[in-house]
Formats: C-alpha cells, structure tokens, sequence
C-alpha cells in the first residue's frame, strides 16, 4: 500500500486524539491528553505573589515540561536534558506569542499581589510529537482552572483568600500545536511517533490561534523546506485547529458545573 | 534569482566579520552587525566521549554563552536550534566518531542576536575548514506595528515590533533551514504563501539577505 505509514497512517493523518479534564484534585486545573500512546498530563497551581517592580499590573504564568525516565529509555533520571528544556521554552513561548491568558488579567492589586501559575507539564509515556501532546494539555488545564476570588483588607492590609467562590480563567487565545517530521527534504508526514521523529532529518512545529494567525512557526534546524512546503505546513495546521478545538470544547461542555 | 525591490527598512545595518583571531581554537570568527556581536570559536573534528560517539557521522555539540549571567533554559532552546542547523548543513558522515564543538560568546547584543549567531558560526566553520554542503546566512525580520517589514531590527525595534521571525537559509537552493518567531502575525504577513521558493515579502526580503551575505 502506497503513501502508508507504519502504523496505518495517511501521511497527514493524526493519532486518536483524547483528553481527560480535572483528574488531579489537588491542582487548581489539570488535564491529560493522549496523542496515541504519547501520553502528557499537565497540572496548573496558582500561588500568590508579589508583581515585578517592572510590571506592576502583571502576575506570572511559569511553564515547565518535565521527560523523566518513567516515559522512555532515552531520558536519564537527573537535571533536565536538553530535549526538555527545549519543550519548555517552546511552552513558555507560545504562552507569550499567542496571548492566552493577559497577565494583567492575573494582577489581583497592583503593585501587591499578583497570581503566580505554575504549569508542570509531565510525559507519562512517550511515543513522539511531545509539543503537540504538552500544548494541548497545557491549553485544556488552563481552560479547567479555578481560581478563588481574593480580596485585601483594607484594615490589616493583608490578602484574604474565598476558597468558596471560585471564577474560571479568561482563556483569550486557544493555540493549538501541528508537529511535523521532515524526510530527505520532500516529505512531510504529520504526528509523527516516536520510531518516526528519530528516522526523520528535520521537524517543523507549527502553532495556530482560532483568528488563524500564526503564533509559532519553529523550525529547529533540520533538513532544508521550501516557502511553498511550510505553507502546506500551516494549512494543515489551521485544519488541525478546528479539530482540536470542537474536542477542547466538547470536554468542557461534558464537566458537570459544581 | 529574485530581485526584489528596496522597499523602506529593507537595508541592514553595517556588518562585517573577521576570521582567525583566536589561536587555540581550530576555527574562530567574529561577526558584527551594527552594535551587534558575537564570536564563535570551534574545535573539530575531535575526539569524543565514549557513549556520545556516532559511528554514522560527528557530533556536533553548541555552546551558547550569553553576555551577562548563566546559560539558562532559553540558551538551551537556540543551542538545540543551532545544533540542528550544523548538523543540516555539515558533511558529519566524513568524519565518524568525532565531536565537532561551537562555542558562540555574545559580545553585545542589540538586537538580531541569533540571526548574528548563526552568521558567526557560518564563518567559524568555514575558518575551521569543516566540510559543508552549502554555507548559510541568518536573518532576522521585524513586523511593525504598520505592517512594514524591518530587517536587522535593533533592540528597540524589535520590542516594538509585534512579530519577530528569524530564518536560517542555505545559500545552495535558498530553502529554509531553520526558523523561530517571536509574537503572532498572520500567514500572509510572513511571507509564505508562494509556490516559487521563498517568496512573498519576508521571504523576498530575507532572500535579499542571504544575497547580500553570500
């Protein structure tokens, strides 16, 4: 059978995409997707901190990706490696290129107090397209955050926090992630696994906001493309968005409001 | 090729590149562009540790130190980029089971730094006389705020900017060997759309670039 991947695949098709929102109780918002057998899981905790002096009305959102030796032979135990420290930056990009959450919108008083969101973003399993996985994890968690209503008393000047009266965050942007491996510099296969991603000689990663506009072209190094090869790239990818985001949707809709 | 016209904010700034001036290193270069620098120092082909050792080709290993504090995680996301466009680029499979190693030191940086990096490199492992398939150029492109395009922003016009692209081209068939943005723009902004290779406006004007440079 031609232009057939191992697995089964067309070369521009996805793995089953599912996703499971609020599964860790302790999290102020969590999510686990599975991209096949890529299995990522992110918390979101949210602490309260003082604002940089430079940006007074902005509180912080703190990605970290996290690939330890449960998820595959090829990570050591140990400091993170360069793979996820990578990912991490990718994250903590993509939250800034793409706008999802205004950090004023986190600013609680100026000056004072500010929400600090911390996102660990942990692979349980890798199989591959683990930017893909750890965005769209990233993207649910955030959308399943409840964050408690906080108020300063005038009086002692202290913070009281409402644990009762919880408000969901304004997610403004839905970035969603369309990985791409690259072979001899004309094929250009989609989601590709992990067997796939190690035989491939290039990867392009490209990132899309519902307004379809570009929040990450990123591209590290690799084989050469050509204009017309990354623009099939990002078509596929705005395709990819409406995908994920009737799914995105759909699980938010299926939680039962407390 | 494409000449494209000398649309307003498409000149770069003064640059230029000095190669050889360290001793120890097998290659060295320096490349300058307006306050802009960085030098890039390489040792290979050499020898590598034991479980690191490829017996298909080199392996090729980047170090990025930035001007002032420690490497953090951001260094280690553009030494993953420029590691990977090496080892695009170097004919590694002539020389298995070595390490070929860059070092780039930022001198100062105002604005375009991985653009300057990537150019620096180019010039280190053509010093170190490292067997390449093609040489490239790094070019860094600005969205303003009025949809103009700037190439080789500086410092400031990059923060006012609200998107940032740089690309890494090869000089061989001007195709795209690497690229990262910075803030979100829409498709037709970054050029893309064209089925001739690299075209539109920010494909033309960094291909203007990669002319000039090579």
């Amino acid at each position: 059978k031609e232009n057939c991947r191992p697995d089964g695949r067309e070369l521009g098709e996805f793995r089953a995409t599912t996703v499971n929102i609020g599964s860790i109780t302790t999290a102020d918002g969590s999510a686990l997707v599975k991209l096949g057998n890529t299995t990522v899981i992110c918390g979101v905790k949210a602490e309260l901190a003082a604002p940089a002096l430079d940006s007074a009305n902005k509180g912080y959102i703190v990605p970290n990706v996290e690939l330890p030796s449960l998820c595959s032979t090829r990570f050591r135990s140990g400091p993170p490696g360069e793979e996820a420290q990578a990912a991490s930056q990718f994250i903590a990009d993509v939250i800034e290129n793409s706008q999802i959450i205004a950090k004023e919108d986190l600013c609680i008083a100026d000056g004072k107090l500010a929400w600090v969101l911390y996102c660990d973003i942990i692979c349980l399993d890798y199989d591959g397209n683990i930017l893909d996985a750890s965005t769209f994890a990233l993207l649910a968690a955030l959308k399943n955050v409840q964050l408690p209503s906080v108020t300063i008393n005038e009086e002692t000047g202290l913070s009281e926090v409402n644990l009762k009266q919880k408000n969901p965050l304004v997610i403004r942007k839905h970035p969603v992630a369309t990985s791409f491996a690259i072979f001899d510099d004309t094929l250009l296969i989609v989601d590709p696994t992990a067997e796939e991603e190690d035989l491939a000689t290039g990867t392009v990663t490209v990132v899309t906001d519902e307004d379809d506009r570009l929040c990450s072209v990123h591209k590290p190094g690799g084989s050469p493309l050509t204009g017309a090869k990354l623009q099939d790239c990002i078509s596929r990818a705005i395709t990819r968005h409406k995908e994920v985001k009737k799914l995105i949707d759909k699980v938010i809709k299926s939680i039962k409001p407390k | 090729m494409e000449v494209a016209e000398e649309a307003a904010g498409c000149s770069l700034r003064p640059f230029s590149c000095e190669q050889g001036l360290l001793s120890r290193p097998d290659g060295s270069a320096t490349f300058v562009q307006g306050d802009t620098s960085v030098l890039a120092g390489l040792y290979g082909p050499a020898e590598v540790k034991g479980s690191r050792e490829s017996p298909d080709g080199a392996t090729v290993e980047v170090l990025l130190r930035p001007k002032v504090g420690l490497p953090g995680v951001a260094e280690r996301s553009r030494e993953q980029l420029l590691r990977r466009t090496f080892e695009a680029v170097l004919l590694g499979s002539l020389h298995p089971r070595t390490s070929i190693t860059v070092v780039l030191q930022v001198l100062s940086d105002a604005g375009s730094l991985l653009a300057c990096c990537l150019n620096a490199a180019c010039m280190g492992l053509l010093d170190a006389g490292l067997p390449l398939s093609s040489l490239f150029c790094g070019v860094t492109c600005a969205l303003d705020p009025h949809g103009d395009i700037i190439l080789d922003p500086t410092a400031r016009q990059e923060q006012e900017a609200h998107a940032v692209l740089t690309f890494a081209i090869d000089s061989a068939q001007r195709k795209v060997l690497a690229t990262t943005t910075r803030g979100s723009c829409s498709a037709e902004e970054a050029g893309l759309p064209a089925p001739r290779p690299i075209s539109g406006r920010g494909g033309v004007a960094a291909a203007t670039r990669a002319g000039s440079g090579l």
